[in-house]
């Protein structure tokens, strides 16, 4: 699995502009020695031959955000079975990793913004550990208020932009 | 409270700079400025075209002039008609009939093999007598540079503050979906991108030295803080934890960064080294630290910390180890964000939420006393030039990101604006080295 990661990491870092190299490679050891750029590398992996149940629209697996309410990252009942599925799937399948990338809404720091997002996707993660996902399997990070998926400058934007994404590595 | 003076638009300063730009090549040189307001007390100062600069590529009175009625401390005295170029050549009281305190003559010289020499004096009309000369020989191509060091040099000696005209800036430009970090003097002239991009580039701050970057890039789907060096355009990662990584802070020496990580949960703030090795937290809290700013003795940071309840600034000790030592510094409101410390150490600058605006505020260490600088919708991200004199910040205007800036007591703004696209995430750079 190392050698895996040290070669996508490579293939990472040539496809950069200039170089990005590893820092403080025991600091990132300590936390389970997931490298933060495997979803990336992952692309060139071969599709599931089967119908995949990440992919499969009647499957609840295939539902990956969940909302917020303004300036809260408490997961909503209406959206716990939806967590709960992705962490019984990361513990039935111990070799699938997820990304959970939190975000907020336009306003305020963007900086401050991160950290809210960063919230939201551990609210998420925690959620799908305590449903059998392992720690390792689920990075958990922000995009704040920098990728909106709506683009408007209203409340049902803003709403929208509430959200958590669960992403899979290969996605 | 609001200081907001006369809105006087000023087209003077903004057609030479658009004059010289459309004169300019590339066409990247691109950042408008706009001149709003002006100090009560402004200076009065004639510049007379040099001899013969008329022919060189650049001239170097039309950079002087607006850098420093940019500045908002001065008022220029139209020297029409009267053209010395040498003190002998001074007809003082001229010079007393039209109002002017200050006059600045001067000479240049092209030499052979694309040198020019120039000869600046900088003379005080009341009491007839020289108080600067500035003498140097520089390439062509650098006019402007040495335009700008006549500039710090008439606005330090007629001021005490030393100018910021040879500094430069760095900036996002979002146009479309492409992100570019771009680095410009601090007229907006030159500007060159560092770095573009698909994915979003924020928080771009200025090693103390000039030479690097440290910005938050989020090319691998999550934030990554990098430092670039501007000469080889050689770049790092250096916080690339497990999690977010985002915040970056040069300490004044330059070889440690606060960053603001998720490694260990939550947002806190660690320090390390400028080359990403010697990892050490720094805050422990429950809440949300973010965005630190270190004094400039480097023995304390101020930051955003939510931990009683709302973000608020704090200050807390970079030997600290413990959460326990953050003293709170803002009380007034429930929204205080940003934060960035003055060079002296006596204050500093934050965002914040007025009713529904989000406004640029300094906040004086010593008495505690705030004073909104803004008015506008929605500012972010405000940025100290080295001599604490003006604040760069983001704004809006009709949609449109754009930087903005507001001398520190709030009487003058500048607007800065490119064609396209949205500007944003501005950082003031340090003086240059002497």
């Amino acid at each position: 699995m190392k050698k895996v990661i040290g070669v996508l990491l490579i293939s990472l870092l040539s496809a950069c502009a200039s170089q990005t190299p590893q820092p403080s490679a025991d600091v990132e050891d300590r936390s389970r020695g997931v490298a933060p750029q495997t979803m990336e590398g992952a692309r060139d992996m071969e599709a599931s031959p089967t119908l995949n149940p990440l992919t499969d629209p009647n499957n609840i697996l295939s539902r990956r955000s969940v909302y917020f309410d303004f300036d809260s990252y408490v997961v909503k009942d209406e959206y716990r079975s939806l967590v709960v599925a992705h962490g019984q799937y990361l513990r039935d399948n111990s070799s699938a990793r997820a990304l959970v990338q939190g975000n907020t809404d336009e306003r305020g720091s963007r900086e401050y913004n991160l950290a809210l997002g960063q919230r939201r996707a551990d609210a998420v993660k925690y959620v799908m550990t305590l449903s059998g996902a392992k720690e390792s399997q689920v990075e958990s990070v922000s995009l704040g208020e920098e990728k909106p998926r709506a683009t408007g400058h209203d409340e049902a934007s803003w709403a929208e932009n509430r959200r958590a994404d669960i992403r899979y590595q290969g996605e | 409270m609001l200081p907001m003076q006369i809105r006087l638009r000023r087209f003077y300063g903004f057609a030479v700079v658009l004059l010289l730009w459309l004169a300019s090549v590339p066409l990247h040189a691109a950042l408008n400025i706009e001149i709003f307001g002006g100090g009560a007390t402004q200076i009065p100062i004639a510049i007379v075209p040099f001899a013969a600069e008329e022919r060189l590529t650049q001239s170097l009175t039309p950079v002087v002039s607006a850098d420093l009625q940019r500045s908002g401390l001065f008022r220029l005295v139209d020297p029409a008609g009267l053209r010395p170029h040498e003190p002998i050549e001074v007809v003082y009281p001229d010079w007393i009939n039209r109002g002017a305190g200050a006059l600045v003559i001067g000479s240049t010289t092209a030499l052979p093999g694309g040198q020019v020499a120039v000869r600046v004096r900088l003379l005080d009309v009341a009491k007839q007598a020289e108080l600067a000369v500035y003498t140097e020989t520089v390439p062509a191509e650098q006019l402007r540079a040495a335009a700008h060091r006549i500039a710090d040099l008439v606005y330090e000696k007629l001021t005490g503050d030393r100018g910021v005209f040879s500094t430069r800036i760095a900036y996002v430009v979002k146009q479309g979906k492409k992100y570019s970090l771009q680095v410009a003097d601090a007229d907006g002239f030159n500007a060159q991108p560092v770095i573009e991009y698909t994915e979003p580039i924020i928080s771009p701050t200025w090693s103390p030295d000039g030479k690097q970057l440290a910005y938050v890039s989020f090319e691998n789907k999550k934030p990554v803080v990098y430092v670039q060096t501007l000469a080889t355009r050689a770049r790092k990662a250096v916080a690339n934890f497990r999690g977010s990584n985002s915040a970056p802070a040069w300490s004044p020496d330059g070889k440690k960064l606060a960053v603001v990580l998720s490694l260990m949960g939550g947002s806190q703030i660690f320090l390390i080294n400028a080359d990403g090795s010697g990892l050490q937290r720094l805050s422990k809290s429950s809440g949300i630290d973010t965005e630190p700013s270190f004094s400039p003795d480097g023995q304390s940071i101020i930051f955003t910390s939510d931990r009683g309840g709302s973000p608020q600034i704090y200050r807390m000790p970079t030997t600290a180890r413990a959460s326990g030592t953050a003293e709170r510094l803002t009380f007034e409101g429930s929204y205080n964000v940003s934060p960035d410390y003055s060079s002296d150490g006596r204050s500093f600058i934050f965002i914040h939420r007025n009713g529904d605006r989000f406004n640029v505020a300094i906040q004086n260490l010593a008495t505690r006393q705030v004073q909104l600088l803004t008015d506008s919708q929605f500012d972010e991200s405000p940025s100290f030039a080295p001599n604490g004199k003006i604040i760069l910040y983001a704004t809006e205007v009709r949609g449109r990101g754009i930087l903005s800036a507001v001398s520190s007591d709030g009487k003058t703004r500048q607007q800065l604006s490119t064609q396209a696209g949205d500007v944003r995430e501005p950082a003031w750079g340090p003086l240059p080295r002497q």
